[in-house]
């Protein structure tokens, strides 16, 4: 692996499915009566977060502790936008202390980047959703879910291990601002699935050319065909700033009630990257149901972040061998 | 001895001659010209043009001495071939008074490395609202023609137009900042197919092109002179050519930066890149570089634009917009345009043309025997590497680092005095 994640479109076909395969051999620590492996024993990972996000922090917190590493968090309160630290003294007092690997979420696209990139620190970078532009770790888990889910409507292919090929995916909602977006467009994209993104065309990127993947504002039609449909959460700003006329009519046009639910093929899985705004994008019952898989999703969290953890800072061999051990 | 002999010199690229200089002035012309009692530089068949005129600079004195002064800003000027150039109003405080324009004026004249010009604010503050004293400004002993808010955009329509109306009494020139400011709330980069996928917020063509527009008619409504700062889209050239050809009194400005570099930089996301307007894309860079050649854009402004290093090494979203332009301005524009003007056509964009369009009657001029000697001596065949550090300016964000480019300036005269010269030209 790379020595950074900081976007999914880093990710060739076989770097993603040795994430996922790594993380399918990891997800056995969960059922083990003592959840720990001793890997990264005395390896630093530092949770920078300049964002509140308690399930990601508490995510990636509890990965690298099954992991055995010593894990920092860091809620920055201040950044360079509120006048408090900059960045770059951030970054130089954490590699001043030792930081193995940084997981940093900011709400400023390419701070990441910036992080990985400019002469300030050696620790790996891991992207923990860097403003509206990726979240690297959630298109995994993503991935991870669908394939475990629907291992029977995948083709397998030739040879390696079975991506996502002959899926269909439909991510609905604010795709205009969504991190979660635009890195499972490019993931599911490179593992082989069909990508159809849906939303008012307020909330969809004008100029989307270079996507790979399909665009439609309407929702009941694209629904009957796909495998899976992904609603994104409305944030309230979105609201102030008009993008649309009210959450009435967005839920009316957009969210997913029972009714669209029916529309889904028999076997398809619906999911939402949380937190949910229930009777807005997605109704109550429809995230209830048991075509839901939103809650596999959290847990699968936990086994993709370990191995991208176990893949940047660990080994190069079968982290199964470790479990075994 | 004051009297200098630039020997083996080719005026806007003609043919060899020696050039005397005394007094300020040219004082003859010729082949094999006489020594006597001149200092004689040689200049190796190097390139002779008028000093370069910049209607667009940004040296932040006063208010932001740490990133710029007016000093350090002229040292950078000369370095890059200017004689004259003009500072934008936005310092701390705003150059919307007689007061400041006159301290900008001094801090130049005082350092004499090259003229300042200030310009003056249209609006009290750069706040949109209420006009500046603009014909205090013009009475001053800075003589104040150009008024602009650069920076920020005249966006109410009756201000413009009264401001376009008001400055025809003392043949004032308003330099606008096209921007529609409901349209760029927040934004950071050209809105495209590049911040669709870093996820920058986008600054679409049209919030430029949209404040053009209204210009262009307000302008035509009221005969009164427009300029346009830094246009950055083909619309935008398009709709300047358009007006042009019905006799629309507008003349245009583009940027070195705009001319060769796109929003392709912004995948870096270092904030070095980011600028007002944004860097667009290569179909832009072509319809500018179209415009610079058929003189639908008028001249070349550097929009040199100094930041402290905490103002650029920080979150792209965070970091203040421009880079640094003075002193790389004549090598990149040779390096865009060099198969489209020649060194006469270049003259004619960087300093004839903006010399008339401020109304400056000693700068920009043709190189003759009586005309003052605001010269610069270019390398054609050098090529050099931009290195921040090496930069005259206080600041180094230079978008052009590391980059080699050609056509280096070896020497630079203000009225006669060296006011640059490089180690090649060193006696």
């Amino acid at each position: 692996m790379k020595a950074h994640l900081l976007s999914t479109a880093d990710l060739d076909r076989e770097g993603a499915l040795q994430i996922l395969d790594t993380a399918q051999e990891l997800a056995r620590v969960a059922d083990m009566p003592i959840k720990k492996m001793p890997t990264l024993r005395g390896r630093t990972v530092v949770n920078l977060f300049f964002e509140d996000s308690t399930r990601t922090r508490i995510s990636f917190e509890a990965a690298a502790k099954r992991l055995s590493a010593d894990v920092i968090n860091f809620a920055a309160k201040g950044s360079s936008v509120s006048k408090g630290e900059s960045l770059k003294d951030t970054a130089l007092t954490l590699a001043a202390m030792g930081a193995d690997a940084v997981v940093i979420r900011h709400s400023m696209s390419g701070a990441p980047h910036q992080l990985a990139h400019a002469d300030w620190m050696d620790a790996h970078v891991i992207n923990a959703g860097d403003g509206t532009h990726e979240h690297p770790t959630q298109a995994l888990l993503d991935a991870f879910t669908l394939r475990n889910h629907l291992a029977d409507h995948i083709s397998a292919p030739k040879q390696g291990s079975v991506g996502l090929d002959g899926l269909h995916v439909a991510i609905v909602g604010d795709v205009l601002h969504s991190r979660v977006a635009r890195s499972n467009v490019h993931l599911l994209n490179t593992l082989g699935a069909k990508v159809t993104v849906v939303a008012p065309p307020t909330l969809m990127p004008l100029h989307n050319d270079g996507w790979p993947c399909e665009v439609s504002y309407d929702l009941d039609t694209v629904l009957p065909q796909v495998d899976a449909v992904m609603m994104l959460r409305v944030q309230r700003e979105r609201m102030e700033g008009g993008f649309f006329p009210s959450e009435r009519e967005y839920s009316q046009r957009y969210g997913l009630d029972e009714r669209r639910a029916a529309l889904l093929p028999d076997h398809a899985v619906v999911m939402h990257p949380g937190p949910m705004n229930r009777g807005l994008e997605i109704a109550s019952r429809v995230a209830d149901s048991d075509r839901s898989v939103i809650i596999d999703q959290v847990r699968n969290g936990v086994s993709v972040r370990m191995a991208v953890l176990y893949l940047l800072l660990g080994g190069n061999e079968s982290a199964l061998s470790e479990v075994n051990a | 001895m004051s009297a200098k002999v630039l020997r083996n010199v080719r005026p806007l690229g003609g043919e060899l001659v020696d050039v005397l200089i005394d007094d300020g002035v040219i004082k003859a012309i010729g082949a094999k010209l006489p020594i006597e009692d001149a200092e004689v530089i040689e200049g190796n068949g190097a390139i002779l043009l008028p000093g370069l005129v910049d209607l667009h600079t940004h040296l932040r004195e006063p208010g932001r001495e740490d990133a710029e002064t007016v000093l350090t800003g002229t040292a950078a000027a000369a370095r890059g071939g200017f004689t004259a150039v003009f500072a934008m109003a936005n310092s701390t405080p705003v150059a919307d008074t007689a007061a400041v324009v006159e301290q900008v004026w001094r801090l130049g004249q005082e350092a004499g490395l090259c003229d300042v010009h200030p310009v003056g604010a249209v609006t009290v503050g750069l706040k949109g609202q209420q006009l500046a004293e603009l014909g205090s400004m013009a009475d001053s002993a800075a003589k104040v023609r150009v008024f602009s808010d650069d920076g920020h955009c005249v966006n109410d329509a009756l201000v413009m137009r009264r401001a376009l109306e008001y400055v025809k009494a003392f043949d004032g020139v308003i330099a606008q900042h096209a921007q529609e400011a409901s349209l760029t709330a927040g934004a950071d980069m050209n809105e495209g197919e590049v911040s669709s996928q870093l996820g920058l917020k986008g600054w679409p063509r049209v919030a430029e092109e949209s404040i053009i527009a209204r210009d262009l008619m307000l302008v035509q409504y009221v005969d009164s002179r427009l300029h346009l700062c830094h246009i950055s889209t083909a619309g935008s050239v398009q709709l300047v050519r358009e007006a042009k050809a019905r006799g629309v009194n507008v003349t245009a400005e583009v940027t070195p930066h705009h001319l060769s570099l796109t929003d392709e930089l912004a995948r870096t996301y270092d904030p070095v890149f980011k600028v007002n307007p944004p860097l667009r894309t290569q179909l832009d860079v072509d319809a500018l570089r179209d415009g610079l050649a058929d003189g639908t854009l008028d001249v070349v402004g550097t929009d040199h634009a100094p930041h402290a290093d905490e103002d650029k090494d920080c979150e792209w979203g965070c970091a203040s917009f421009g880079m640094l332009g003075l002193q790389t301005a004549l090598s990149v524009v040779v390096d865009a345009m060099g198969d489209r003007l020649d060194w006469a056509g270049i003259a004619d964009r960087m300093s004839v043309r903006p010399a008339e369009i401020a109304g400056l009657s000693d700068q920009g001029r043709p190189i003759e025997v009586g005309e003052p000697a605001n010269l610069t001596l270019v390398d054609p065949d050098s090529t050099w590497i931009v290195d921040p550090i090496e930069l005259g300016s206080k600041s180094r964000n230079s978008p052009f680092a590391g980059r080699s480019l050609p056509a280096q300036i070896t020497l630079t005269l203000l009225r006669g005095n060296i006011t640059y010269r490089s180690q090649k030209v060193a006696q």
